[in-house]
């Protein structure tokens, strides 16, 4: 005999997880935000552009760290090979933007697919270890092969065809902005997908004890197997996009310190809630455009004293301290 | 006429280098009984548990699920064929509530967690079920809570509901009421007494009063070996078992 629950109880939990998948204020202010940015800073449409492609890179490592608890030191790998199948492509066969991103996906996706076999069977310090590895020896595949990558010198002379047939690209950056702007959000659409799914569930129940989750009958590998692969595809379209916009490809686009840059982003946004994703990476890139003006040798400098004063003001980053000051004055004036 | 048995396993070995932690242990669990295991600290316990579910293989032996052959099955295969376990050191989701990782055990069952395009909030089925079982366990409004957040008997509570949200066939409940506080322990006791009946059970215990409370039959497992099977009863008066076990001290 099964007893039946409380129908208050039944609405009160299924409201739990209606509650934890609606869009939260900050989320719908960044992309309002994101949208006027066009209208309010057209002499910066290229600069934004690559603040949201970061955003989408950042998103897709959140992704693995923030929900799986997958660290990554070497995530640039996905984003360089996104941008390189793009690239090589455009110069070489076709020069669809669209086809580039499909193709970026593709590809990204099967290398992670590929690195996840190895990834997943470890755990901690040996999982950023490896991904370390993985991120240094792709780098150097592409300093290497020069006839195919332009090697040290970048890749140049890619033909991007316009965009549908009908958008040239401009050199403004304003069909830049627009298409990499709709990209970036469908795929925001999906990741918010992702992460509110029962796939989304069992990534936090990763996060939160990886012992636990096979004794719910999961397997651990084929989950973040599933994870890594997907995050990787989204760092390849990240890097597609940013490939096909600027119609240039700098070696460091697989560097090191992309990795690394990408992790600062994630932090200094807040991990773990997507948007911080996109957040940390428009603060990050404007932090270090505006650091280099000021002063172009020691930038890294105050980048760092940012990053630590951040990480030392409490969980969630800059979205967590603004959560934080909204609740604050919203108790103040209600009081 | 032969007993149901829903698992068993035969002349189990497992050593650590020359350490034999397992020793040709042979052992049957019928259809809805419950059995536990008991014996002294370092002598074999959490090994067997470990065999049982997959964390670690036997050297040799086999282990049969519901007659199928699972000594080589990975642990979640095991859980999937109706093996569930609790843990004796509370291992849970600490920031998910206990409604959020019993919803996960339930979708699991139904084959939704590689699903990463399906809405949570949409999978009605799978969150009513959960709440109806945290209800069962009178969960309440700690449902929603934080797991972190809670008693600690309300966690080893919820221990019990995640292994039960696999439907299992067997279910192992290592130490439930280890370090549970003299006021929680009713409500565990509570829980225990109301394990579905076709679900057997076996208690790997330390504590004498669960042991002899729920426990129909009792194996007692000495140095990775077992010395002897019984009734709570035959056990008790065992001569060996008083001397090896009992006799340190217990109070029976």
């Amino acid at each position: 005999m099964v007893a039946v629950p409380a129908p208050e109880a039944t609405h009160s939990a299924r409201a739990l997880f209606v509650r934890r998948a609606a869009w939260r204020w900050e989320e719908i202010a960044f992309w309002i935000c994101a949208a006027l940015s066009y209208f309010i800073f057209p002499g910066h449409l290229v600069l934004l552009t690559q603040a949201m492609i970061t955003g989408l890179f950042v998103v897709s490592l959140d992704i693995m760290f923030g929900y799986a608890g997958i660290p990554s030191f070497g995530h640039a790998a996905f984003f360089g090979i996104g941008a390189y199948t793009a690239g090589i492509l455009a110069r070489d066969w076709w020069g669809d933007p669209l086809l580039g991103l499909v193709a970026g996906a593709l590809v990204a996706g099967l290398a992670g697919a590929i690195c996840s076999q190895l990834v997943a069977r470890l755990h901690g310090i040996a999982m950023l270890m490896v991904t370390l590895g993985i991120g240094l020896i792709c780098y150097e595949i592409a300093n290497k092969w020069n006839s195919l990558t332009g090697g040290d010198d970048g890749l140049q002379g890619m033909q991007i065809t316009p965009l549908l047939g009908l958008f040239t690209f401009d050199i403004d950056g304003r069909v830049g902005f627009i298409y990499s702007f709709i990209v970036i959000f469908v795929l925001y659409l999906l990741a918010r997908r992702l992460v509110n799914s029962p796939f989304g569930l069992a990534l936090k129940g990763i996060r939160e004890n990886v012992r636990r989750v096979p004794a719910l009958g999961i397997g651990v590998r084929v989950q973040l197997a599933m994870a890594f692969t997907i995050s990787a595809a989204m760092a390849g379209v990240a890097g597609a996009l940013l490939a096909e916009t600027t119609q240039y490809i700098a070696l460091e686009v697989l560097g090191f310190d992309r990795s690394i840059s990408v992790q600062i982003a994630l932090v200094l946004g807040g991990i773990g809630s997507l948007i911080g994703g996109m957040i940390g990476a428009v603060v990050y890139t404007v932090l270090r455009d505006q650091l280099s003006l000021i002063n172009p040798a020691y930038w890294d400098f105050w980048v760092g004293l940012v990053l630590v004063i951040i990480v030392m003001s409490g969980t969630g980053g800059v979205t967590g301290i603004l959560r934080r000051s909204v609740d604050w004055v919203i108790a103040r004036v209600k009081r | 006429m032969s007993i149901d048995v829903v698992l068993e396993t035969e002349g189990l070995n497992r050593s650590f280098g020359a350490l034999r932690v397992t020793q040709n242990v042979s052992f049957r669990l019928p259809r809805g009984a419950r059995y536990a295991l008991i014996g002294p600290n370092g002598a074999g316990k959490s090994t067997f548990i470990n065999l049982l579910t997959g964390v670690l293989a036997p050297s040799s032996g086999r282990i049969r699920l519901e007659g199928e052959d699972v000594t080589r099955a990975p642990a979640q295969e095991r859980v999937r064929r109706g093996l569930a376990r609790t843990f004796q050191i509370n291992t849970l989701f600490p920031s998910l509530s206990p409604l959020e990782a019993t919803t996960l055990a339930i979708a699991q069952r139904h084959g939704l967690c590689v699903n990463p395009f399906r809405r949570l909030s949409g999978c009605h089925a799978e969150i009513d079920e959960a709440t109806e079982l945290l209800n069962r366990f009178d969960f309440g409004a700690d449902a929603e809570r934080a797991t972190h957040q809670l008693a600690y008997g309300r966690q080893r509570l919820l221990e019990i509901v995640l292994a039960l949200a696999a439907r299992p066939r067997v279910l192992l409940l290592d130490e439930p009421a280890a370090g549970v506080p003299q006021h929680e322990s009713a409500e565990i006791f509570g829980a225990l007494a109301a394990l579905p009946s076709d679900v057997a059970v076996l208690f790997i215990e330390h504590d004498m009063d669960v042991v002899f409370r729920f426990a129909e039959r009792i194996t007692v497992l000495v140095a990775g070996q077992i010395l002897c099977e019984g009734t709570p009863e035959e056990i008790a008066d065992h001569p060996q078992v008083r001397e090896v076990y009992l006799g340190d001290g217990e109070d029976v």
